[in-house]
């Protein structure tokens, strides 16, 4: 077949980043040529996505699709690129998320909308590239580059506070992941390589792991973001565009997500056992801790960030309970079905937080406010909206049949294998969860009509309706049958928990 | 032909240029100078041809030891020719817009490039002093040309004084070293450091004057106090000039005193390095956050930046040398682009050397904010612009030579770096203009200044070619 020669990988890469230069070099003056073009684009990069998807091998765990060709000889830095278990879902999520920022940019965007196609596309081309790289500094030069339109998203587009959240955001990441730089220095002078899975199979002594696990966790736990390093995250959030908050929430903290299962975890298993009872125990702070910073906040926006921050504590739970649960019991089935749910949680986390920030978004374009006082009764205005609201605002609060369910539950349930209380404070979420969700939800969409302007609101029109109505059924499709997910990466990763139950010390 | 001669004929060819250009523009009535301007293009070409022409492929000694031609001689040539040679494009457009055009910009520019070229091939510490002192006068001159100017007279005041000091200290230094040694031929110092009777401490002491004398030149703290002077008061055409081609040449001078000369007392010059380059990178990157002036601001981070490219001499390797050399060609990348910026900005007689000069500029010309944007970005040390090439690469000569400390402290200072190089995209991208005047330029200066953007970029998404070229300069 002509497709399995094509080097598809690159072309998910390269496909948007030319496709953003070229919306660029289209201009402004022809608003919906750019608008048409770049939505052709995210679609053609969605299609790639799929067929990838559909010529994955799921029963093998390791790296397929591989393209590897020189770029810096003299120290052997190569253009590796390849796409596991872990990766392919994740590379789904990030194409599907650009379809509905550009719709949702569709008329919402009035300055410079080919800069903002451009910025979008060139982001996704990246974001693509950190899931798909194989060499620590093809890896690096991804995730930095991508700091880049993000910058300039929140920076132009963003609300009046933009200027400090923006360049608070790019410090905060960026002094994450200089660390891990000097980690894969430091990589390379012991191992002799930037190739990642030669990194895995390396031998490094203790001491040496728990430096680079501390150097990875930097850069990773600014992204996710961990509690303490979070701070970024709700000013990043509240100023940006709707379309920023979305890729932010839906794939950028995923990012993070990633690079523990890409990196900590198997570079610095023994260094990640070493601190793995640290980890679970911030992980459980952000999640019950975070949970309740969000029931008091009065900005809509601010509240689905500091619910991010919980729901990816789940994340990070989830990728550290193998380490107890493997001392605890001595089987790893209930290590990779914590790790399965943490993954789970993820994608599910990506589509349930860019559904709500879009629904956030559609009232933001209409009352020019994200605050809750200034709502209520937005459902007699606007019914539908408040239908589709709803369902997200469920699923996000982890109802059973909905998508933000599923990897929640598998979290809980295999965090009982290592201790009752663990799963316990971490169950607190569904009731945190559905209590900061459900009341806002009810303030913002329940009760009498408050204001004028409520009053006159419109309910949404097809193109809402249509980026609403995609979500829904996504989510609400993996609520139900998860199977597409957990079939692709089981083998991944339960070769994953193989190999980080073994140490590396030598 | 004597075969001397041949070794340093790209040399004798210059100075005969340079003279010749100097009459070229004594002689010509053109209020415009363009016979000056387009003899000394050719003149720079010509030099240019002739080093590829005798492109030594090994090393050549000439003149009983004090003169060499070599890989890294003849690649640094060639770059400060090229360099000198785009700068002189700039300038030209910059001395026509401020109305100051003269002959002598160019012919003392001419023989600065001269001394660069001897400081580069010196191989004994006598023809290092020539060249350096053949350069620094000439800059000096080219500082003061401005003479209604107030800031210029004083940074010209500033930079020959303290400039004086420094070629004192060097001088000294070269007399103790001379004097324990008994000669001023690198290769012989080397050699007899290593026999016993050599006392270390003297030895030490006369090293710490040269050290210093080479740190004044590249401007690192704590003796960087003439740079923000002088790249402020300088016409801006002079400060670009003075920030680029000769920083090569100082590289060029540290490689021969510190590696060719010194390499025995490898371990001591390193830990003098180590307090220099953390100190510089330390008040180059904090002190430049609270600066207004845009000139100002890239001198103290052109402090940092010799700071960062310091650390590759401490890796105290041949491919770390490599890195430094890389670092300093990137960097001359970045700045030439950074101040053609300026120059471009300023019109009808003013300089546009504010921060604020820059409000708004992507509406006002969004392919020039961009090509400011990348290299804004590219001196941050972003991927994928060339200027994280040139941060890893040191980075990962120091952490190959066990100094993962210091590189964990350049990188902390770098992040306190990019700060400042954010705001100004911020005022680019994210602040409204103060007046939508169009930016009007030449053709030439428009189409070198985007290559220079487009270069950044590209030598970022490929730097193997660079990278290879400075491994092999410095192999041999």
């Amino acid at each position: 077949m002509l497709l399995n020669n094509l080097p598809i990988l690159s072309i998910l890469i390269y496909t948007p980043i030319i496709g953003g230069v070229w919306a660029l070099i289209v201009g402004d003056r022809q608003e919906q040529t750019v608008k048409y073009f770049s939505l052709a684009v995210s679609i053609i990069t969605f299609i790639f996505a799929v067929i990838l998807y559909c010529q994955f091998d799921p029963s093998y765990g390791g790296m397929q699709f591989i393209e590897e060709s020189d770029w810096i000889k003299a120290f052997d830095i190569k253009y590796h690129l390849g796409v596991d278990g872990i990766a392919l879902p994740l590379i789904m999520l990030t194409s599907f998320t650009t379809i509905l920022v550009i719709l949702a940019a569709w008329e919402v965007i009035e300055k410079h909308i080919s800069y903002y196609m451009c910025a979008f596309l060139i982001l996704t081309g990246l974001m693509n590239g950190v899931f798909l790289a194989l060499d620590a500094i093809l890896f690096y030069v991804f995730w930095e580059a991508m700091l880049i339109p993000m910058f300039l998203i929140i920076g132009i587009w963003g609300g009046p506070n933009r200027v400090y959240a923006t360049i608070k955001f790019f410090l905060y990441t960026f002094l994450g992941s200089v660390f891990m730089l000097v980690a894969f220095l430091y990589l390379y002078t012991t191992v002799g390589s930037f190739n990642i899975e030669a990194l895995h199979d390396a031998p490094l002594s203790l001491t040496v792991q728990k430096f680079i696990f501390v150097a990875f966790f930097l850069a990773f736990a600014v992204k996710i973001p961990m509690w303490p390093i979070h701070t970024w995250l709700p000013d990043a959030h509240v100023e940006a565009p709707t379309g920023g908050s979305v890729i932010l929430a839906a794939v950028m903290l995923k990012m993070g997500g990633y690079g523990f299962l890409r990196l900590s975890l198997p570079i610095t298993p023994d260094g990640s056992a070493y601190f793995g009872d640290a980890m679970i125990v911030l992980s459980l702070i952000a999640i019950v801790y975070i949970g309740f910073v969000a029931l008091v906040q009065e900005d809509m926006k601010k509240l689905i960030a500091y619910s991010s921050i919980s729901h990816m504590g789940f994340v990070t739970l989830g990728f550290f309970l193998p380490f107890s649960i493997f001392t605890a019991s001595g089987s790893s089935s209930g290590a990779i079905m914590g790790m399965e749910g943490a993954m789970m949680q993820m994608i599910s986390h990506g589509f349930i937080s860019a559904a709500m920030f879009l629904c956030v978004g559609v009232m933001y374009d209409r009352i020019h406010s994200r605050m809750i006082k200034d709502y209520g009764g937005v459902v007699n205005t606007m019914p539908y909206f408040a239908a589709f609201m709803m369902l997200f605002a469920m699923s996000n609060a982890g109802l059973p049949g909905t998508s933000g369910f599923v990897g929640e539950f598998l979290v809980i349930l295999s965090s009982f294998e290592t201790s009752f209380w663990v799963a316990f404070t971490a169950a607190i979420t569904l009731i945190l969860g559905a209590a900061y969700t459900l009341w806002m939800y009810k303030r913002v969409v329940f009760g009498e009509v408050t204001s004028e302007s409520i009053a006159q609101l419109e309910d949404i029109n097809m193109r809402e309706a249509f980026i609403l109505f995609l979500l829904a059924v996504v989510v609400l499709i993996f609520g139900i049958w998860p199977e597409p997910i957990f079939e692709v990466m089981h083998a991944t990763v339960e070769k994953l928990i193989e190999h980080i139950i073994h140490t590396k010390i030598l | 032909m004597n075969v001397d001669l041949i070794i340093i004929l790209p040399e004798i060819i210059l100075l005969a240029l340079a003279c010749l250009v100097l009459m070229v523009d004594a002689f010509s009535k053109d209020p415009l100078h363009l016979l000056t301007y387009w003899t000394t293009q050719a003149s720079l070409l010509v030099v240019m041809a002739l080093v590829l022409f005798y492109f030594p492929y090994k090393a050549q000694v000439a003149f009983n030891g004090s003169f060499v031609s070599d890989y890294m001689s003849a690649i640094l040539k060639v770059l400060m020719c090229g360099i000198t040679s785009v700068v002189f494009l700039y300038s030209y457009e910059y001395l026509k817009e401020h109305k100051f055009l003269k002959g002598e910009y160019f012919v003392l520019g001419l023989f600065a490039v001269l001394g660069m070229m001897i400081m580069t091939s010196a191989y004994s510490l006598l023809s290092v002093y020539l060249g350096l002192e053949l350069l620094s006068l000439s800059l000096y001159a080219m500082v003061a040309m401005q003479r209604e100017s107030k800031a210029a007279s004083e940074a010209a005041m500033k930079y020959f004084v303290l400039g004086a000091i420094a070629s004192g200290m060097l001088l000294y230094g070269i007399s103790i070293i001379y004097g324990l040694t008994g000669s001023l031929d690198l290769l012989t110092i080397s050699e007899r450091i290593n026999v016993d009777n050599v006392s270390h401490m003297h030895l030490i002491y006369g090293m710490i004057f040269l050290i210093v004398g080479i740190a004044f030149k590249l401007g690192a703290a704590p003796f960087h106090m003439w740079v923000p002077d002088v790249y402020q008061g300088a016409p801006t055409s002079v400060t670009l000039f003075i920030s680029t081609a000769p920083k090569l040449a100082a590289f060029a001078m540290a490689m021969r005193v510190l590696v060719d000369g010194l390499m025995p007392l490898v371990s001591d010059w390193q830990s003098i390095l180590i307090i220099l380059a953390v100190l510089s990178m330390a008040t180059g990157n904090i002190i430049a956050i609270a600066q207004t002036n845009m000139k100002r601001m890239l001198a103290y981070s052109t402090i940092a930046h010799i700071g960062f490219f310091f650390l590759g001499f401490i890796a105290g390797t041949a491919s770390g040398f490599s890195a430094s050399m890389f670092y300093i060609i990137s960097y001359e990348l970045m700045t030439m682009g950074a101040f053609g910026m300026i120059i471009l900005l300023g019109r009808n007689g003013l300089e546009a050397d504010m921060l604020f000069d820059f409000k708004g500029l992507s509406q006002r010309s969004p392919w020039f904010a961009f090509v400011m944007l990348c290299i804004m970005f590219s001196m941050a040390g972003v991927p994928p612009f060339l200027g994280f090439w040139s941060k890893w690469f040191v980075l990962q000569e120091l952490v190959a030579s066990g100094f993962v400390e210091i590189a964990v402290i350049a990188v902390l200072f770098s992040i306190i770096g990019v700060y400042y190089y954010l705001r100004i995209i911020k005022l680019m991208y994210f602040d409204e203009p103060d007046s939508m005047t169009t930016i009007k330029t030449s053709k030439k200066m428009h189409f070198v200044l985007s290559i220079n953007g487009i270069l950044i970029l590209v030598l970022g998404l490929a730097p193997n070619i660079l990278m290879s070229l400075c491994l092999m300069a410095l192999a041999g």
